[in-house]
């Protein structure tokens, strides 16, 4: 029902990460570089940038439940409004940043461009990125739940300061978050030091980027690669794999399940419609590839919580194989339950 | 559904083209002077003769309010400016921490109401200030037609503020995100746009519920009728009128839908005057709505380019039209 318009929707970058992980240092650099875009922030706190940026708004932070019945519909009702305002300005800058809080949920966010109809017809969610302490984090996900949010909800996360951790306690960080999050690409950064292209421009919502869903593993900048892309179909943790630590994170995991076996459309739909209607509380992001019977394109989806967002993406090339993987990033999910429902649609 | 094949009568032809440099997002009149509101900094005065542009904000213009005497604006510079007939300005207000004031009301006795984060400020005519602060953001400001008194938008509900008295304010309650607010011309209902594809209202002698849904998107713009007996509102695919005649107003009856469209309605306005309605599409079109039958003079031919705000003059002679991308027009009727 949209009006196809050539104008561009503007990208929006989330900024998220604990107290002191370094969110401001990184948006001091993206501001300061000299990359000719101009960016619209919206801060928490003025004061804290140390840039001359005319376009830096305050905002509140506020979290409005949505009427629809579905529990979990929060949008961010200062984002709705702020954003309402910018598009006043469009042509005065070219993307936009939102810093969370440290305490931030970064769903509400994500979730206001899906939930807001004219946030989403101007603007785009581009990806969520999360910065990490090297040195604090393994603590912050024992007693902050916000902190494990926001590495579970990741497109992107820098785990910073590594200047300040051993070898040993870095590799023990790293395989803590994979544990929670092994499909978020990970970078390492002291004084958050990276490419902006690897936090900016991600098009990580974009449907049309769904290209394999295949656990990522650590994008070092020291030239080490650990290239071992094992299926995480498994589900063994607790295993020790080319001495990189795995570990089973109590309350928040990762599920992922294929089949080569084509999916029966008028199954899968009800089923996942009806999953995340009940467990989609506790479902903090999905993804999908899905191979359908007696459909030669390839179907893919993603999702914040209850919403889902999903269309046909392209033809299965030839030779192609049709695998069907979906996978979700949650809090205690009914792996079991999740398990059986997905094998029923088999076709 | 009528003919959509059959060509519309139409005024397009004749109405004068304004060019703007930035977005349009406001428009208001100084006698028959139309003066648009730009999204970037200026007033665009827009008489037959001579534009004249007068630059009022540092920065992007957020909201506007006209009363025939001065257009007052509120801007992400943190300010609050009164803009006269002569494009003379005075800054009435600066937000201390410079945050955007987006939200204003022109009362009686020259009075501006205006709001920047979760407070909401009053000025009287004489200059005396009042302020009141709100759990949430205020996200809109109503003065009601009578008495002095504030409607405010917000969180769960709205607040009906008495800034002369010392008594609390009254709080009108309903879940969910209220973005915006106006009081039926006869004070007796109290209308908010939702967060969703709903308006929500309350009878404020019984504080009785009523929803008005069926919207394809977010109502942005709420235009009481010349006799205060209907509301016209945007966010569907056609004007949609809600009752407001007899004491329940809307409640059990459907709305009037008319000038059913392929876009979107963006923009309404009614005529001040006469049992007509101006309403503008996301396709640029609009669209002069006669309401006691629904026929439909063209006033804007589509274009692509989404109309943002209408007016007219207040005897209701002239309509001024503008979009999104900047283009104003100007019809004598």
């Amino acid at each position: 029902m949209n009006t196809p318009t050539s104008v561009e929707k503007i990208p929006v970058t989330v900024l998220t990460g604990y107290l002191g992980a370094g969110k401001t240092t990184l948006l001091n650099r993206i501001l300061s570089e000299p990359h000719g875009k101009k960016y619209a922030v919206i801060v928490n706190e003025f004061g804290e940038i140390g840039i001359d940026n005319e376009l830096v708004v305050n905002a509140d932070e506020e979290v409005f439940e949505m009427n629809n019945g579905c529990i979990c519909c929060t949008v961010r009702g200062d984002l709705v409004r702020i954003i309402d305002g910018l598009m006043r300005r469009k042509g005065k800058f070219d993307a936009i940043i939102v810093e969370t809080t440290g305490l931030a949920d970064p769903a509400p966010v994500a979730q206001t461009f899906f939930m807001d109809e004219n946030v989403g017809a101007k603007t785009r969610l581009d990806a969520v990125v999360t910065v990490a302490d090297a040195k604090w984090l393994k603590d912050r996900l024992k007693d902050a739940p916000e902190a494990k949010n926001q590495i579970a909800f990741a497109d992107v996360i820098l785990l910073n300061k590594t200047d300040l951790v051993t070898p040993g306690e870095l590799a023990e960080v790293e395989a803590r978050i994979r544990a929670i999050n092994p499909y978020a690409k990970l970078h390492r950064t002291e004084r958050s030091n990276i490419a902006l292209d690897e936090v900016l421009g991600r098009n990580a919502f974009d449907l049309d980027r769904i290209l394999d869903i295949e656990p990522e593993f650590l994008t070092a900048d020291d030239g080490h690669d650990h290239d071992h892309h094992h299926d995480h179909d498994g589900h063994d943790h607790h295993h020790h794999h080319g001495g990189l630590k795995h570990y089973h994170d109590e309350d928040m995991q990762s599920i992922s399940l294929k089949t080569d076996k084509p999916l029966n459309s008028d199954k899968f739909f009800p089923w996942v419609q009806d999953l995340v209607q009940t467990e989609g509380k506790d479902i903090l992001r999905s993804k999908g590839i899905l191979s359908f019977k007696d459909d030669d394109e390839r179907f893919v989806f993603q999702g914040v919580h209850m919403i889902l967002d999903g269309d046909h993406q392209r033809a299965w090339k030839e030779g192609e194989e049709r695998t069907s993987r979906i996978v979700f990033i949650g809090r205690h999910l009914p792996e079991e339950k999740i398990r059986k429902g997905f094998e029923s649609c088999i076709a | 559904m009528s003919d959509l094949s059959a060509p519309l009568p139409s005024l397009a032809d004749r109405a004068r083209v304004v060019q703007a440099d930035s977005g349009i997002v406001g428009v208001h009149f100084f006698k028959q002077t139309p003066v648009f509101v730009l999204g970037e900094e200026a007033l665009l005065f827009a008489p037959v003769e001579k534009r004249t542009s007068v630059a009022i904000h540092g920065g992007g213009i957020l909201v506007s309010a006209g009363d025939g005497q001065r257009i007052v604006t509120g801007g992400d510079d943190g300010k609050l400016v009164s803009t006269n007939r002569d494009g003379d300005h005075e800054v009435l207000a600066t937000d201390e921490k410079k945050r955007w004031v987006d939200q204003v009301a022109l009362g009686p006795d020259c009075a501006v109401a205006w709001a920047a984060g979760k407070v909401a400020h009053l000025r009287t005519g004489k200059g005396e200030a009042r302020q009141l602060e709100l759990p949430s953001t205020v996200a809109g400001l109503a003065f009601f037609p009578k008495g002095f008194r504030v409607a405010i938008a917000h969180y769960n509900g709205a607040t009906l503020w008495f800034p002369n008295a010392a008594a609390k304010p009254d709080v009108l309650e309903w879940k969910g995100s209220h973005l915006g607010v106006t009081v039926s011309p006869d004070g007796r209902f109290l209308i908010t746009t939702m967060q969703e594809q709903t308006l929500h209202g309350w009878r404020i002698v019984d504080a009785k519920h009523m929803r008005m849904s069926g919207y394809s998107a977010r109502v942005r713009s709420l235009s009481w009728t010349h006799d205060g007996k209907a509301l016209a509102t945007s966010g569907s695919e056609q004007l949609i009128l809600w009752p407001f005649e007899g004491k329940d107003g809307p409640m059990g009856k459907q709305p009037t839908m008319l000038a059913q469209s392929p876009s979107r309605c963006s923009a309404v306005a009614c005529h001040p005057r006469q049992p007509v309605a101006a309403a503008g599409f996301s396709d640029g079109s609009v669209m002069l709505i006669r309401l006691d039958d629904g026929a439909l003079i063209l006033a804007r031919e589509a274009d692509g380019d989404p109309v943002s705000t209408i007016g007219w003059s207040a005897e209701g002679q002239v309509l001024a039209m503008g979009t999104e991308g900047g283009v104003g027009s100007v019809l004598t009727l």
